[in-house]
């Protein structure tokens, strides 16, 4: 017996052979690289020799002194925040109202979901048409309205606002489709017995569905946090963090350091994503207690 | 009251989609009434050059994503399955582990792997390589593959794997003419998944494939955009033919694509 289970174990071992090597390989390796990129001074000339020379947290002292930091640290938490605050508003609103099933409610529910699956690039072109000063739809209809134009994505003032409005459109849908789902699992007997009681609409809403969604809830926010922190796409097609660094995050921060200028700062470029990551996996790990915790 | 939802419904629809709609309209508009005020709400005097221009300059960033998209698919695929396989049924020691270093794995951010990759590609010797950008481009999609694969491969009866056995199924074959077969279903949700992140990657192409011959049509509309260029006919024509896979998707898939995205969510 004992044998066999062992046996079990190496087949088992060999079915993850191929995940285990590809996490060591495409995951581990370059995140390493990452983390030596952000120790050194590299330039362009010694990373292709390989001789940059040790400079410890220069890097990130660098970083944390760079005029840049406080805004794109600023500029990462507003974006972020108000990203999550209306999508999932915006979310919960739609899976309510989707979740009281209507002739066609299905297919519109699945149309919803197009700007999730757009690619990246195009969800952001077509923004950056809307958004145009001159001949955006956006500004045109403000003008039917009395508003004057609205420089959305050359102005300092605007910028970040621009585009974070894109990226509340894109992120709508997947905050919809999961707190649908936590809708749905919600029973239906629940919600009798309180119109039984002669509960009303509004108090069904605060004591049933708000509390039973609890959790739901916090995994949304909580993987949107993640998903939001990620962001790079939308903002760098948009604005390239501009005008002026006005809507630089860290994301694009560190693009710009290691990939956007004639000269690659890839030390300090990778300090800021090492950041980013930092960020990214203590919500990570708070969401995958979150996730136990429900299951246990 | 019902009709009134269903009219309620639909204009919300067609709010959230108008940039959608817009980009469409903007791909069928003639240069010279680019900047007309107020601009034409419906394409009156439509013109083809946009998709002119696409099938003149774009066929070959088209062709590039397509080869990009089938690569990393097969490429999720064939390192996903036998993961999710152990993972769901042989219950190896330490599969715990694995599964929480896929669910971390999800949440790095894609710049810093970009940068981490191009150190890596710039000595291996990669950069600027298709085969590169695949590999690069299945990290965005094999965590969510094994996940989602051993939640749907959790579910199937072991009584079914058991008869196998009985009957003198190795492992092995046990996989192949039990397990794949009945995974039908989860195995065409993250193929789909898997060919549209690849098809829309623009991080990994940017920084991975931006000196390359052969690059992907993300990098094909950032050229256009990036140029300064004021043909928007064109560069929209170009953004509603880089869509068409992720209207496939919705079409033939609709019922998988929800379950995806609520399945890396919400696991049970």
């Amino acid at each position: 017996m004992r044998v066999r289970l062992r046996s079990g174990q190496w087949a088992a071992w060999a079915f993850l052979a191929p995940v285990g090597l590809y996490l060591v390989v495409f995951y581990a390796y370059p995140l390493y690289r990452n983390v030596e990129l952000s120790l050194r001074n590299y330039t362009v000339r010694s990373f292709v020799r390989g001789d940059a020379p040790f400079a410890g947290f220069g890097n990130y002292l660098k970083v944390f002194d760079d005029p840049a930091f406080g805004p794109a640290l600023w500029h990462t938490v507003v974006f972020t925040v108000v990203s999550l605050v209306f999508q999932f508003t915006i979310g919960l609103a739609l899976a309510l109202f989707f979740v009281q099933n209507f002739p066609l409610s299905a297919t519109l529910r699945a149309l919803f979901l197009v700007p999730w699956l757009l690619p990246l690039i195009v969800s952001a072109s077509t923004w950056t048409w809307l958004l145009n000063s001159e001949s955006g739809v956006v500004n045109a209809a403000l003008g039917v309205a009395g508003l004057g134009p609205v420089n959305w994505l050359t102005s300092p003032d605007w910028s970040l606002w621009s585009v974070t409005i894109a990226n509340i459109w894109i992120g709508v849908p997947f905050n919809l489709v999961v707190l649908y789902s936590g809708l749905q699992a919600i029973p239906a007997s629940v919600y009798e017995a309180a119109a039984l009681d002669g509960a009303n609409r509004r108090q069904r809403f605060w004591r049933i569905t708000f509390p039973l969604l609890r959790p739901v809830s916090a995994i949304t926010l909580l993987l949107g946090l993640v998903y939001t922190l990620k962001v790079f796409d939308i903002i760098w097609i948009m604005t390239r963090g501009g005008p002026s660094g006005s809507s630089t995050t860290f994301a694009t921060w560190s693009y710009r350091l290691g990939f956007g200028n004639l000269v690659p700062s890839f030390g300090p470029g990778a300090a800021v994503g090492n950041l980013l990551i930092v960020a990214a996996l203590v919500f990570g790990l708070v969401y995958v207690r979150t996730l136990h915790r429900r299951e246990a | 009251m019902r009709r009134v939802k269903t009219a309620i419904g639909l204009v919300l629809t067609a709010v959230m989609l108008f940039p959608v709609y817009w980009m469409v309209n903007v791909s069928f508009t003639r240069d010279e009434d680019m900047r007309r005020s107020p601009p034409n709400w419906f394409p009156v005097d439509g013109t083809l050059e946009g998709y002119q221009a696409v099938l003149d300059r774009q066929l070959p960033y088209l062709a590039t994503s397509l080869v990009v998209g089938l690569g990393t698919v097969s490429l999720t695929v064939v390192v996903a399955a036998p993961a999710a396989y152990a993972l769901a049924k042989l219950r190896p020691r330490g599969g715990g582990v694995l599964s929480f270093l896929l669910l971390i794995a999800q949440m790095i951010p894609g710049i810093i792997m970009a940068m981490g990759f191009y150190a890596f590609y710039l000595s291996a010797g990669v950069l600027n390589t298709v085969p590169g950008l695949i590999v690069a481009d299945s990290t965005l999609a094999v965590p969510f593959a094994v996940l989602v694969l051993t939640a749907f491969m959790s579910a199937l009866p072991e009584e079914l794997l058991q008869a196998a056995r009985v009957d003198g199924a190795g492992t092995v074959r046990t996989f192949r003419s039990i397990v794949l077969p009945l995974s039908r279903n989860a195995l065409v949700t993250v193929s789909l998944f898997a060919f549209l992140w690849a098809w829309s990657d623009f991080v990994f192409a940017s920084t991975l494939d931006q000196g390359g011959d052969h690059q992907p049509i993300t990098l094909g509309i950032y050229h256009y955009i990036g140029h300064n260029n004021q043909e928007w006919n064109a560069i929209m024509a170009t953004a509603v033919v880089a869509s068409i896979p992720a209207a496939v998707l919705l079409v033939i898939a609709q019922r998988y694509v929800a379950a995806g995205v609520t399945a890396g969510a919400v696991k049970d």
